[in-house]
C-alpha cells in the first residue's frame, strides 16, 4: 500500500505555468472552433492568436513584476525556473510572434493560412519555446524543444511547394539528429552527477572538482553539436539556407529569431558554468566556432544570388556574432546578447517582411528564384518608398549608426573589450565590414541599377504585390524599432542588465 | 535659439530634406538652394556670435542618450571646427545652386541635404559615439551620389569608397570602445565624451595601440598613402558635386579627427609616430604629385593634386606646435576652397564637352577667356602662390614642421615645386596654343549660374590670402589650448620637449562660454 503523496498546492507555485498555458489553451480553442464550425476565415484565427499572445504578454508582465520584487521563482516540483533570462527571452518570443502572425494577412492567398491547424500549431510552438527557456531541467528543455521543433517542421511544410517539403524534411532530419545528440549529452551528464537539473549538475561537478573531465567533455561535445544545429553554427549550419529558401519569407524571418533566442538561453544556462570553471578546451572550441561562424557565413553570403539566401547566411553570421557573448561570459556580454537580439528581431523581421510583401506567384523569365537580386534593380525609380525602407533595414543589418543593430554591435564589441578578448573584438569589427559588402550589394541593385522594362510598366506593383494594411503596419513597427532604437536604448539596457544580473549571469 | 544653434544647424537640412519629398521636381533646385542658403546664413550667425577670445568649446549642448553606457549627445564648436562647419554649409549652398541639370535631380538634392547634416554633425560632435554616428552616416549619401550619378564605372568606385572607409572606421570604433573602457577603469563611470577623455592620461604603451587603431580610421579617410587608392576612383567616377563635397569637406573629417582625437588623447604616441607619419606624408606629397603629372584626365590631375596637398596638412598637424597645427587647419579651409573650385571648373568643361581628357582640348583661352582667368587664379592658389589662400596654410604648416626636422621640410618644399610643374603643364595643354579641336571652337564661356559659384570662391581665395587674420585668429586661440593640453599630458621627456609649453597663455578649457 503506497502512502498518499502529500503536496500542498501552494508549494507547486502553479502561477509559474501561466504564461505557457495561455498559448496552449489558445491553440486548443482554435481547434475546437474549427470542429464546431469549419471554413472560417483566416482573419479570425489571426486575431485570436494575437489576443492570446497579448494575454501571454500580460502574464509575462506579471512574472516580470514578481521577479523584480522577489527574485528567482521555482515551481512545479522545482522544475520551472522563472529567472531574468526566462522572462526576457519569453518577452522576445511573444513580441516577435505577435509581430509575425499578422503577416498571414496577405493580399494573395497562400495555402498554409487557410488551415486553422496552422495557427494552433503556431501557438503550440510558442508554448514549447516558452517551456524551453523557463526551466533548467534537461528533460523539460527536451520536451519544450521537441514540441516547438515538430510544430515548426509542419509549419514549414504547409507552405506547400516542392522546396518547402524538401526544407521541412531536411530540417526534420537534422533536427532529429540534434535531438539525438541532446539526449546523449543529457545522459552523460546524468550519469556523471545523478541529476538532470543544470544547477545540480554544476554543483556536483564543482564539488568533485571536475574529476571526470573526460566524460564532461563527451557531454559537452554532444551538447555543442545539438545546439550548434539549433543555432546554425558552422559546421552545423548546412540546413539553414535551404530551409530558409523553402519556407515563406515571413517564416524564414521568424525562424531566424525565435528558435535561436530559445536555444541561446539554454546554451547560456548550460555552457556558462563550464566557461566559468575555466575548461580551456571548451573555451578554445567556442572561440573557434564563433570566429568561423562569423567569418565563413559572411564569405558565403557574399556570393549568393538570392536575397533570401543572402539573409539566411547573414543570420548565421549574426548568430555567430552573438555566440561570442557566451564565450565572454560576463554580465555585460550576456546583457549584450539580449539587447542585440531584441534589436535584431525588429530589423530582421522588417527585412524579411519586405521580401514577403514582394512575393510573386509566378516568376518572370529574368528571375531565377523568388527573390533574386535582379528583381530589385532600379527599385528606387519604380517604388521609392519601398526601396528606402528596404535600404534602411540593410543599413541597420550592416551595423550602420544610428540604426538599431549598431547599438547591439557596439555593446557586444565593448563587452569583448572589457572581457579581455581584444583580438575577438577586432575580428568582430572586421566581420561587420565584410558583411557591409553584401548588404550594400542589395542597395546597389535597388538604388544604382536601372529597372527591368516590365517593372517600369507596372509601376513597381511587383514590390508591394502582397501588401495589405496589416503587413504595412508590421513593417511600420519594424521601421520604428530600427530607426528610433536609440530613444529606448537606455531603459532597455537597464532592464536587460538588471534582469540578467539578478539571475546570476 | 543660440542655445541650440548647433542642433538646428545639424538637423535643419535633414528635416528640410524629408520635407523635400513633397516638392515638385521642377522647383526642387530652388528649394534646395533656399534651404542651403538659410543654413549658410545660420552658420554665419554662428560665426558672428562666436567669441574669438575663448579658446574652449562654445555653444555646448548636452543631452543624455544612453547614460548608463556613457553615451551622451554633446555638441560644441571651437576655433578648430567653426570654419570647417561654415565651409561645409557654404559648399553645399554653392554646390546646389550651380547644379547642372541631371536625371532625378530631386533625389540628388535630398541626398545632398542629408549629407550636409552628417558633415556638420561630425564637426560639431563632442561625444565619440555621436561623432562616429555622423562619420559613418556620411558614407551613405556619398555612396548614393557616386553610385547613381557617376561615370560608367560608378558602382565599383562607390562600393570601394564605402567598404574602404567602413572598414577603417570599424577599427577606429574598437579603439573608441577601448578608450571608454580605460576611462571606466580609471573613474568607474562609462563616458564617451571627448572632453572627459582629454583628462585621462594613459601609459605610453596603451597610447601606441590606441593611436594605431584611430589612425587606421582617420588615415583611410584623409586618405593617406598607402590607403589612398579609393580616392582617385571615387573622384574619377563621381559627379561634379560629389567630387566638390568629397574634396572640400569629407576628406577634412580625417585631418580634423587627427587634431580632435589623436593629438590631445595620445600626445606621447603622437610624438612617437611623428617621423613615420611625416615620412608617409612626404611620400604622399611627392608620389601623388608625380602621379598627377602622368594623368591624361584633368579631373584625375586635380584629384591627385588634392591628395598631394592633404599630405601637407598631415605634415603640419604632426608638427605638434601651434604654427604647424594652425597652419594645417587653415590649409584645410584653403584646400577645401581651392580644390572645390577646381573640381567645379572641371565640371564646367565636362558639361560642355562630356570629356575630361586634356588631349581633347587646347587653346581654350581664346574661346573661353573668363573661364581661363578663373581657372588660372585657382591654379595659382593651388600651387601656393603668395597672396592666395593656400600659401598661408602651406607656409605655416611647413614653418611648423621646420622646427621638428629641417630635411623633411625641405623635401616637402620641393614637392610644392613639383606641384607647380604638373599644374602649369595641365594649364598649358588646355588653355594655350591654337584651338586644335574643331568642337572647341564655339564653346560658350562660363554661364551666370556657374559664375554664381565661382566668383565667391575666387573672392575668398584672394581675400583670405591677403588678410587671413579673421580666420586664423580664432583657430590660433583654440590650437594653443590643444598644444598646451598635449604638453601637460605628455609623460615622456621626449614628448615634453617636442611639444612646446605655451607659457603665459591662459588656458581655460573648462571655462566654456555659455551662450546666451
Amino acid at each position: 500500500m503506497l502512502s498518499p503523496v502529500n503536496v500542498s498546492l501552494e508549494s507547486l507555485n502553479l502561477i509559474t505555468l501561466a504564461p505557457m498555458l495561455i498559448p496552449v489553451i489558445g491553440a486548443l480553442l482554435i481547434l475546437v472552433i474549427d470542429i464546431i464550425k469549419g471554413g472560417l476565415d483566416k482573419t479570425l484565427y489571426v486575431v485570436l492568436s494575437i489576443l492570446f499572445l497579448a494575454l501571454d504578454f500580460g502574464a509575462l508582465l506579471e512574472s516580470a513584476g514578481a521577479f523584480s520584487k522577489d527574485g528567482i521563482m521555482l515551481g512545479v516540483f522545482d522544475v520551472m525556473l522563472i529567472d531574468g533570462l526566462a522572462i526576457i527571452s519569453q518577452f522576445i518570443i511573444v513580441v516577435t510572434s505577435m509581430l509575425f502572425i499578422p503577416l498571414a494577412l496577405t493580399n494573395k492567398r497562400f495555402h498554409e493560412f487557410s488551415y486553422p491547424e496552422f495557427f494552433a500549431l503556431f501557438l503550440f510552438m510558442i508554448a514549447g519555446f516558452q517551456f524551453m527557456v523557463a526551466t533548467d531541467n534537461l528533460i523539460l528543455i527536451f520536451v519544450g524543444l521537441e514540441t516547438a521543433s515538430l510544430a515548426l517542421y509542419t509549419l514549414i511544410a504547409m507552405h506547400n511547394r516542392d522546396k518547402s517539403f524538401e526544407a521541412a524534411v531536411k530540417y526534420f532530419t537534422m533536427g532529429a539528429l540534434a535531438a539525438g545528440f541532446y539526449s546523449f549529452g543529457s545522459m552523460v551528464f546524468y550519469a556523471l552527477t545523478g541529476s538532470v537539473e543544470i544547477n545540480q549538475i554544476s554543483a556536483v561537478l564543482e564539488a568533485n572538482n571536475y574529476a571526470d573531465i573526460g566524460f564532461v567533455l563527451v557531454g559537452v561535445v554532444m551538447m555543442l553539436g545539438s545546439f550548434g544545429f539549433k543555432l546554425s553554427v558552422v559546421p552545423f549550419h548546412t540546413w539553414t539556407p535551404d530551409v530558409y529558401e523553402g519556407s515563406s519569407a515571413a517564416m524564414a524571418g521568424y525562424m531566424s529569431i525565435v528558435p535561436k533566442i530559445a536555444a541561446f538561453v539554454v546554451a547560456m544556462r548550460l555552457f556558462e558554468f563550464l566557461i566559468h570553471a575555466h575548461i580551456v578546451w571548451l573555451e578554445v572550441v567556442l572561440y573557434a566556432m564563433v570566429v568561423i561562424t562569423m567569418t565563413a557565413a559572411n564569405m558565403w553570403a557574399l556570393v549568393q544570388s538570392d536575397v533570401k539566401r543572402m539573409l539566411a547566411y547573414s543570420s548565421i553570421s549574426h548568430a555567430g556574432f552573438v555566440m561570442a557573448a557566451i564565450l565572454i561570459g560576463t554580465t555585460q556580454s550576456n546583457s549584450a546578447l539580449f539587447l542585440y537580439w531584441i534589436l535584431f528581431s525588429f530589423t530582421n523581421l522588417g527585412a524579411f517582411s519586405m521580401l514577403w510583401i514582394s512575393r510573386q506567384k509566378e516568376l518572370p523569365g529574368y528571375q531565377k528564384s523568388d527573390h533574386s537580386f535582379e528583381k530589385f534593380s532600379g527599385m528606387i525609380k519604380t517604388s521609392p518608398m519601398a526601396a528606402i525602407v528596404m535600404g534602411l533595414f540593410m543599413l541597420s543589418l550592416a551595423g550602420l549608426p544610428p540604426f538599431a543593430l549598431f547599438w547591439g554591435k557596439i555593446y557586444m564589441i565593448s563587452s569583448a573589450v572589457t572581457g579581455g578578448f581584444t583580438v575577438l573584438a577586432l575580428i568582430m569589427a572586421l566581420n561587420s565590414a565584410i558583411a557591409g559588402y553584401y548588404y550594400i550589394k542589395l542597395i546597389v541593385y535597388m538604388f544604382m541599377k536601372d529597372p527591368i522594362e516590365s517593372n517600369i510598366d507596372n509601376n513597381g506593383q511587383l514590390y508591394v504585390a502582397n501588401a495589405t494594411t496589416a503587413l504595412k503596419t508590421i513593417i511600420g513597427f519594424a521601421i520604428i524599432g530600427t530607426v528610433f532604437a536609440f530613444v529606448t536604448l537606455d531603459s532597455l539596457l537597464e532592464f536587460v542588465t538588471a534582469f540578467v544580473y539578478n539571475s546570476g549571469y | 535659439m543660440l542655445d541650440h544653434i548647433l542642433s538646428i544647424l545639424i538637423f535643419f537640412p535633414a528635416f528640410a530634406g524629408v520635407m523635400g519629398f513633397m516638392i515638385n521636381k521642377e522647383s526642387m533646385r530652388a528649394y534646395g538652394t533656399a534651404v542651403a542658403t538659410i543654413e549658410f546664413a545660420l552658420s554665419l550667425w554662428l560665426w558672428f556670435s562666436f567669441d574669438n577670445n575663448v579658446s574652449g568649446m562654445q555653444f555646448m549642448e548636452h543631452m543624455a542618450l544612453v547614460p548608463s553606457f556613457g553615451i551622451n549627445y554633446i555638441l560644441g564648436v571651437d576655433g578648430i571646427s567653426l570654419f570647417i562647419i561654415i565651409m561645409a554649409s557654404f559648399f553645399t549652398m554653392i554646390g546646389i545652386a550651380s547644379l547642372s541639370p541631371t536625371h532625378s535631380i530631386k533625389n540628388m538634392i535630398i541626398t545632398l541635404l542629408f549629407l550636409q547634416m552628417t558633415m556638420i554633425g561630425v564637426f560639431a560632435a563632442l561625444d565619440a559615439i555621436v561623432f562616429y554616428v555622423f562619420w559613418e552616416l556620411s558614407l551613405v549619401p556619398m555612396l548614393y551620389l557616386i553610385g547613381a550619378w557617376g561615370g560608367p564605372n560608378r558602382i565599383y568606385a562607390s562600393v570601394k569608397f564605402f567598404l574602404y572607409t567602413f572598414t577603417g572606421s570599424l577599427v577606429m570604433l574598437v579603439g573608441m570602445l577601448f578608450m571608454a573602457y580605460f576611462f571606466y577603469q580609471a573613474t568607474g563611470t562609462w563616458s564617451f565624451a571627448i572632453l572627459d577623455w582629454y583628462r585621462l592620461i594613459l601609459p605610453e604603451s596603451f597610447q601606441l595601440w590606441l593611436f594605431a587603431a584611430f589612425f587606421v580610421g582617420f588615415a583611410i579617410k584623409v586618405p593617406m598613402f598607402p590607403f589612398h587608392t579609393w580616392l582617385p576612383y571615387a573622384h574619377g567616377q563621381a559627379p561634379t558635386i560629389g567630387s566638390v563635397i568629397l574634396a572640400a569637406v569629407l576628406l577634412k573629417m580625417g585631418t580634423y579627427a587627427f587634431i580632435r582625437f589623436s593629438l590631445p588623447l595620445f600626445p606621447d604616441a603622437s610624438v612617437f609616430f611623428m617621423y613615420p607619419i611625416a615620412i608617409l606624408a612626404i611620400i604622399m606629397i611627392i608620389y601623388t604629385a608625380m602621379v598627377a603629372y602622368a594623368q591624361k584626365d584633368i579631373k584625375q590631375v586635380v584629384a591627385y593634386s588634392s591628395v598631394s596637398h592633404m599630405g601637407v596638412i598631415i605634415l603640419g598637424t604632426f608638427a605638434l606646435n601651434v604654427e604647424g597645427i594652425s597652419g594645417s587647419i587653415f590649409l584645410m579651409i584653403a584646400h577645401g576652397v581651392v580644390s572645390g573650385a577646381l573640381f567645379l571648373l572641371v565640371g564646367v568643361i565636362y558639361d560642355r564637352r562630356h570629356t575630361k581628357l586634356m588631349s581633347e582640348f587646347g587653346g581654350l583661352a581664346h574661346v573661353m577667356p573668363r573661364y581661363a582667368t578663373i581657372f588660372g587664379l585657382m591654379l595659382m592658389a593651388s600651387v601656393g602662390m603668395p597672396l592666395t589662400i593656400n600659401f598661408v596654410g602651406e607656409f605655416l604648416s611647413l614653418l611648423g614642421f621646420y622646427q621638428q626636422s629641417h630635411i623633411l621640410t625641405l623635401l616637402a618644399g620641393i614637392a610644392i615645386i613639383v606641384g607647380a610643374i604638373y599644374m602649369l603643364t595641365a594649364f598649358k595643354k588646355i588653355f594655350f596654343g591654337e584651338v586644335t579641336n574643331e568642337k572647341n571652337r564655339n564653346l560658350p564661356d562660363v554661364s551666370k549660374r556657374e559664375l554664381l559659384a565661382l566668383i565667391p570662391l575666387a573672392i575668398i581665395t584672394v581675400w583670405l590670402g591677403i588678410y587671413p587674420k579673421p580666420v586664423l585668429g580664432p583657430i590660433n586661440n583654440s590650437v594653443e589650448a590643444v598644444v598646451q593640453l598635449m604638453h601637460n599630458k605628455a609623460t615622456s621627456a621626449e614628448a615634453k620637449s617636442r611639444i612646446p609649453n605655451i607659457s603665459g597663455v591662459v588656458i581655460s578649457r573648462t571655462a566654456t562660454k555659455e551662450a546666451h
